[in-house]
């Protein structure tokens, strides 16, 4: 089963969830864990795993022939993300703003832009007791997050046939890299908090869920610390909030430190208990 | 006229919070820019009212016109993200998959294939209580948060700026490192890192400098939550003299910024006294580096 | 020589425009006939990725010798700029057009 951890807003403890739920289950079943915030990935900092598999990833990107090139410039004319382009005597692309779609390539009438691949990022597989740790992350300068994030999960899907729980820690927003990380999950998490800047995110990303036609559920962070409109808003809309984990000064010093929670605040464990539950039962649910 | 962005590479560390109050300590002298599209936040502070909308496009979809379709499969067999399945025997562009690349309409041997410019929010101009205009956007879902629409923004609110004769336009800018973070830079006079003394913000906000420094920015920076860990502090220290980074000030840990934002005020109305004097302090120090 | 200056006008007192991807007009003035061409940018706009390029190739297409700009070419257009031979000076975005040349004239402009 997939689970995808997502949010509207950034900070709200996508990553602080993910981490701690994804150790917490180990404890008793086999996980794999993936951080597609490939952009910005930061599950890894809390996990102390063993590396032990490291690949490039890479995406297909034209590449200039000058032997038989006849300075036509059709290429520049058929790329829409302005990738391609003639300069003087010279072709030249721009990696970062190519999306890969060969129309350059295959379009060419000499054959000078072979497709060959370019480096976009990297993934690392982590391995710790129980838990299979995977992240990808994007070159800086490289636009496009989606092929990479599409590549990792389908680093899993080829891998991790047998296991029983996929959590994928999500990029945050409602454009298109967080459809592609939840696109394929059978069941979301969306993590919030209750501020009025919570809410409102929250309010995006279950507009993006259900355009997706997603099982999902909410979770509070920081319970406790601004008001009582996101339950309002749950309870109004047929939402499960399916755990509050507390605010504490505490748990941002241990988040600062790079430190899981769960084993020094009880009050945490019970509520990431509460989270593998509704998982369970979902699970049996859709059986 | 001096532009001044506030980015951080890490959401949660309190820059929209931080951008908010640096508004409302400007109030007439600026125009606010709210370039965070994805999640546009700054107007549960600023309350904006007399908003004026417009549609905005960016991007191509493909479409098929059926009558003139021969369903060769042409488009089909070269679309690198099979967004052009079969559905009822007929070939049809699935939008959420449609990269927009446009190949399709160049191999299709009938010309049924055009490609459509999408309409992917609204950009807005609105009067804020502060006295002053603000530039946001609203972003479709599963649209995509381009340079066009953050330039969109920044241009407009450039033009209002010009227009009514401001000081400074200060920009709430795009999180992480792509596209539209490299378009909330362009043409800043000034960045403000506003971090966080964690690992995973000292993380972004190391990688999210790295796009500054290709474009010659000065920057200061902002710590927030500064007593959460100490040993963390040292190294954003670190990191900022390594870079020549100036710092703006540190800000304690504090759960007034939430209590503020529930109640829909920035910090500084909210704790004048406290955290508010550390605002206003730094809001002097950054319109000083701003020159 | 002739030397491009980013403007958001086309006049000698109009504002320099700081992008240089973005930027809505070209003010090229050639020092050895002393003419002033100008160029309208402003379709840029429309581009939603790979703005900075697209301006490099223009401005390439003029055939420049230097360039005057606020922060100068991101990555990819920066590539471009160099391709072409032109030198870059920076910092002078937020001067009017003829600021912006006096200052390169008397070697206020810092070389990027």
């Amino acid at each position: 089963m997939k689970i995808a951890i997502a949010s509207g807003k950034g900070g709200t403890g996508k990553t602080t969830l993910s981490t701690n739920l994804a150790s917490l289950i180990a404890e008793s079943t086999a996980v794999v864990l993936t951080d597609l915030d490939v952009e910005e990935p930061n599950s890894g900092l809390f996990l102390d795993g063993k590396l032990i598999h490291h690949e490039d990833k890479f995406k297909m990107i034209p590449e200039w022939n000058k032997t038989n090139c006849t300075l036509c410039g059709k290429c520049q004319e058929v790329c829409n993300f302005n990738a391609v382009m003639k300069l003087g005597e010279m072709i030249l692309v721009f990696p970062e703003l190519c999306h890969g779609c060969y129309a350059c390539s295959e379009l060419c009438p000499e054959n000078s832009l072979p497709m060959i691949p370019k480096k976009m990022g990297e993934l690392k597989h982590f391995k710790l007791p129980n838990l299979d740790f995977i992240e990808s992350k994007l070159i800086i300068g490289e636009e496009q997050a989606v092929p990479l994030i599409g590549q990792t999960i389908k680093y899993i899907d080829d891998r991790f046939t047998e296991t029983e729980f996929k959590i994928f820690d999500s990029p945050p927003g409602t454009s298109c890299p967080v459809i592609e990380a939840t696109k394929d999950a059978d069941l979301i998490l969306l993590v919030t908090e209750p501020t009025p800047f919570g809410l409102h995110d929250l309010q995006l990303a279950v507009e993006t869920m259900k355009e997706l036609k997603k099982a999902y559920g909410v979770i509070i962070n920081r319970f406790g610390i601004g008001d009582t409109k996101i339950e309002q808003y749950c309870v109004e809309n047929n939402i499960p909030i399916i755990a509050k984990i507390p605010n504490s000064r505490k748990i941002a010093e241990l988040y600062s430190a790079g430190k899981l929670l769960y084993n020094e605040l009880p009050e945490v464990k019970i509520e990431l208990e509460k989270v593998i539950k509704f998982i369970q039962k979902y699970q049996e649910e859709i059986v | 006229m001096k532009e001044i962005v506030v980015i951080s590479g890490k959401g949660g560390t309190g820059k929209t919070s931080v951008t908010a109050s640096l508004a409302f300590l400007g109030g007439s002298d600026l125009i606010v820019a709210d370039c965070d599209v994805d999640a546009a936040d700054m107007h549960l502070l600023m309350k904006p009212v007399n908003s004026k909308k417009e549609s905005f496009f960016s991007g191509v979809i493909a479409k098929i016109d059926q009558d003139k379709c021969i369903n060769c499969g042409k488009c089909a067999d070269i679309c690198r993200w099979n967004a052009i399945p079969v559905i009822d025997e007929k070939y049809v562009v699935q939008p959420l998959d449609c990269e927009g690349c446009g190949y399709c309409a160049l191999v299709c041997p009938v010309q049924a294939i055009s490609m459509n410019e999408q309409n992917v929010g609204e950009w807005i101009i609105s009067d804020v209580r502060t006295n002053t205009k603000m530039v946001h956007a609203r972003l479709g879902i599963g649209a995509e948060n381009s340079g066009k629409l953050v330039a969109k923004v920044k241009n407009e609110a450039k033009a209002l700026s010009d227009k009514l004769g401001k000081k400074f336009i200060v920009v709430d800018g795009s999180p992480g490192i792509g596209c539209p973070v490299v378009s909330s830079l362009s043409g800043a006079n000034l960045v403000v890192l506003v971090t966080e003394p964690s690992v995973s913000g000292i993380h972004d906000v190391k990688r999210v400098y790295e796009l500054v420094k290709k474009f010659g920015i000065k920057a200061g920076c902002i710590i927030n939550k500064a007593d959460i860990n100490l040993d963390k502090v040292k190294e954003i220290y670190n990191f900022l003299e390594t870079e020549n980074i100036e710092l703006i000030s540190e800000i304690p840990y504090n759960e007034n910024f939430t209590k503020a934002m529930t109640m829909g005020k920035t910090i500084v109305e909210f704790d004048p006294d406290g955290i508010g004097e550390i605002i206003k302090k730094s809001w002097e120090k950054i319109k000083e580096l701003a020159r | 020589m002739k030397i491009l200056l980013t403007a958001k006008g086309t006049e000698w007192d109009s504002q320099m425009d700081p992008r240089f991807g973005r930027t809505e007009f070209f003010f090229i003035y050639n020092d050895e006939t002393e003419k002033v061409e100008t160029f309208d940018n402003r379709a840029i706009e429309n581009e939603a990725h790979g703005a900075g390029p697209k301006t490099a190739q223009k401005m390439a297409e003029f055939g420049v010798n230097v360039l005057i700009t606020g922060n100068g070419p991101g990555g990819n257009a920066d590539t471009v700029v160099r391709q072409t031979g032109t030198k870059v000076f920076v910092g002078a975005g937020s001067m009017t057009v003829k600021e912006a040349y006096d200052a390169y004239k008397k070697g206020d402009l810092k070389e990027a």
